[in-house]
């Protein structure tokens, strides 16, 4: 279990159970759009358990970096390991990873044709091939988890954008993934919405999930991450623990675009 | 007052419910907004009001005085003089050969009409098994019947004479429904797969084991397939399938000489019908005729090209080079050619592409080249919803491990399907509506019906009532298509937008 301590800021901070287990290795990974070099030569290791923010400028690669992940981009150069599988041209590697590793999109991506549970336990039901009744008990269990298992028969369309955020992360739970991947999962929302979004991921935390998340909330940067990427044109600036990060950034660029975050 | 504004300010309490004005709501409001806003909008009412009046008051009477019971045109207008009208319908065109606008000139079952209507007439001749049963020469026979048939109502001729065609239209029914009505039981799916060989017993009819035969031959190709890919994987278990096809209905040693053996099919019809002589007299495709002949033509290239529609939809999407080209080109071509041509084609060319002594039935052929023709525009019907979803969706299913017919057959077409479904009924209606076409190839639709009873004496002459009445016809299926049609997106509306 996770202990909490408080840092400087005054936020109560999730420490992190980090194992030596690796989860996603990334060695020298290189990507282009056409001629565009969008990620130049990308190492990073995550370790089981770890939870890792992604920070940087729009088009900066972030999102791209974290597609990649889960091969929904292509990459052109290096390696991609996750979870001790190659990433490879091959559907069944690819697929096989993809039941591995949740993704949580800033659009929410719920199947609007499906009920709230449909929804959850479509992936169970004809990617694990688990029956429906015990799919259906598993879907139950993450809505209550997020906090909305009375929606569960309703569509999609029904619900706010916050209620619609926390079934798409329950629909990536109900897969157990051993990786989470988050693209801006709060961009699109309403302010009020955020923090009900935010506390859920802080519970997911809680449980030690391997979580990557690119975000713009400083404050679940600070209170949730064990490390702080930031990226820009495509490369990574500056990986730092979250308070050396925010107190004590090392490269100009990160300074400059840490003042125009924080700055009001 | 003081001139400085007052910027605090609470609502102590919040205000009730109120009605609105009088005059603002009901159908006074409805009048005012919708037929009289403005002297314009207040003009184009009454001058729209006069213009369906002078219509109305045109048609009405000509339709409702029409006269329905004469033998002719002349009689017809002789009825018309005798009453004092200036214009009447003669409906006694369709009274007397609606049966024929029907079934064109599929034949009646005249052995059980007689049995049931003219029994003793029946029995003076000699009995059945002298009337119909060879005893009676050509002529005698058809003075029979004709006389027969002046003497039993149209009515009883439908019903019982026609019974084959309009049990097959009846079966129809209970075969559609579990399809279009998600609400019935999935069990009933399986007289929907039975369905299309009981149609196709009762209205060519021959041998029952022909069609017994054929239906459980692709059983056994699928179970086959189905069986064996537990054991060698479902590359193998296609093949499997391939072959058991290949020895049921074709001959695969053919091409090195060796024949006689296979097809299995014919083989075991052959012995079946030798052994169990079970069947409905044959009737070939040249007798069927009027509107039946649009169902059946309608009805089967409305099943047969949704599933080549949306095949070839997402075959255009296909990120495989080769398959993409051979769709485009498919569509590009079967689009860009009338489909009049097409049917040329099918009843002319493809006899000299076919190898020689091929008995390939015209009415079969028709069938295909409507299927592939409204199947090349269903593609891109589909292929606009496809086009219409969010890269969002794909990703989401992608992102769950869905594989690609996975991701496709559950995510994707339900929602691609949805939002084309204006657009594939609207083909659905033309291809129906299409099927008039045929006459142009010699077979007798509704259309071509309609020469055929002018160039009788009696009826020369006679446009109107006729074409009215294939109007009608026409109309109360493409109707019915079309409520259909806003039901389903009813039904489907759960995007809540």
């Amino acid at each position: 279990m996770a202990q909490a301590d408080t840092d400087i800021a005054g936020t109560t901070r999730i420490a992190a159970n980090v194992s030596d287990e690796v989860a996603i290795e990334i060695h020298n990974m290189n990507k282009w759009y056409g001629t565009f070099h969008v990620l130049r030569d990308i190492d990073l290791t995550v370790q089981r358990g770890e939870r890792i923010v992604i920070a940087g400028p729009s088009g900066s690669g972030k999102s791209t970096l974290i597609r990649c992940i889960n091969a929904l981009e292509e990459h052109q150069k290096g390696k991609i390991t996750v979870d001790g599988t190659v990433l490879s041209s091959d559907l069944k590697n690819v697929d096989r990873i993809r039941s591995e590793v949740g993704m949580v999109f800033q659009h929410f991506n719920l199947f609007p044709h499906l009920t709230i549970l449909e929804n959850c336990t479509l992936a169970p039901i004809w990617v694990r091939k688990i029956p429906k009744r015990e799919a259906e008990e598993i879907a139950m269990h993450f809505l209550t988890k997020v906090k909305i298992p009375e929606q569960a028969l309703k569509y999609p369309g029904q619900l706010s954008g916050g209620q619609q955020q926390r079934v798409a992360i329950a629909r990536s739970l109900c897969m157990r993934p051993r990786i989470m991947l988050f693209d801006e999962p709060t961009s699109a929302l309403d302010p009020e919405m955020i923090k009900e979004v935010l506390d859920t991921m802080v519970s997911l935390a809680e449980d030690g999930m391997t979580m990557l998340c690119v975000t713009h909330e400083m404050g679940f940067a600070r209170q949730v991450a064990n490390r702080v990427i930031f990226m820009d044109q495509g490369q990574i600036v500056e990986q730092n623990e979250p308070e050396e990060f925010f107190n004590n950034p090392k490269s100009e660029r990160t300074k400059l675009f840490l003042s125009q975050i924080l700055g009001h | 007052m003081s001139g400085t504004p007052k910027v605090a300010y609470v609502r102590s309490d919040m205000l009730p419910e109120a009605p609105p004005p009088p005059g603002q709501a009901g159908p006074i409001k409805w009048l005012r907004e919708n037929l009289f806003a403005g002297w314009f909008n207040s003009a184009m009412t009454i001058l729209a009001i006069y213009v369906v009046w002078s219509v109305l008051s045109g048609t009405l009477p000509w339709v409702f005085n029409g006269i329905w019971d004469a033998g002719s045109l002349t009689e017809c207008r002789e009825i018309r003089n005798a009453r004092g009208l200036d214009s009447a319908a003669c409906w006694a065109v369709v009274n007397e050969r609606w049966l024929q606008m029907l079934f064109g000139f599929y034949p009646t079952d005249d052995p059980l009409l007689a049995r049931l209507f003219y029994a003793d007439e029946l029995a003076a001749a000699g009995g059945a098994e002298m009337v119909f049963g060879g005893g009676f020469n050509a002529t005698q026979q058809v003075a029979f019947i004709s006389a027969m048939k002046d003497e039993i109502s149209n009515a009883a001729i439908f019903f019982f004479g026609y019974w084959r065609p309009l049990l097959a239209l009846a079966l129809l029914v209970p075969a559609i429904a579990p399809v279009l009505y998600s609400n019935l039981p999935r069990s009933l799916l399986i007289f929907s797969l039975i369905y299309p060989f009981v149609a196709f017993f009762l209205l060519w009819g021959g041998s029952v084991w022909l069609p017994t035969l054929v239906a459980l031959g692709l059983l056994a190709t699928i179970m086959a397939g189905r069986y064996a890919a537990a054991f060698v994987g479902s590359l193998g278990g296609f093949f499997v399938s391939l072959i058991v096809f290949l020895a049921i209905f074709m001959n695969p040693l053919g091409v090195v000489g060796i024949d006689g053996l296979f097809p299995l099919l014919p083989q075991l019809n052959g012995e079946l019908t030798d052994a169990i002589p079970l069947g409905l007299p044959f009737i070939a495709s040249q007798n069927f005729g009027g509107f039946m002949l649009a169902i059946i033509i309608g009805t089967s290239g409305i099943v047969l090209s949704l599933p080549l529609g949306i095949a070839l939809a997402l075959g255009r999407q296909s990120s495989m080079p080769l398959i993409k080209w051979v769709c485009v080109s498919f569509i590009e071509v079967i689009r860009g050619v009338p489909l009049i041509v097409w049917l040329f084609t099918a009843s002319t060319l493809l006899n000299y592409f076919l190898p020689p002594g091929t008995e390939f039935d015209l009415l079969l052929r028709v069938i295909i080249m409507v299927t592939l023709f409204a199947s090349a525009y269903l593609a891109e019907v589909v292929r606009g919803g496809l086009a219409a979803l969010p890269k969002g969706q794909y990703e989401a299913a992608d992102s769950l491990g869905l594989d690609y017919w996975k991701s496709m057959r559950l995510i994707i077409l339900p929602q691609a399907l949805k939002i084309s479904i204006p657009g594939i009924v609207n083909t659905f209606i033309g291809l129906f509506k299409d099927t008039t076409l045929v006459v142009f190839i010699g077979l007798r639709d509704p259309l071509g019906l309609t020469n055929a009873i002018r160039a009788t004496s009696e009826w020369n002459g006679i446009y109107w009532e006729l074409y009215i009445f294939v109007g009608a016809l026409f109309f109360m299926f493409c109707f019915f298509m079309s409520r259909y049609s806003m039901y389903l997106e009813r039904r489907l509306r759960t995007d809540h937008r």
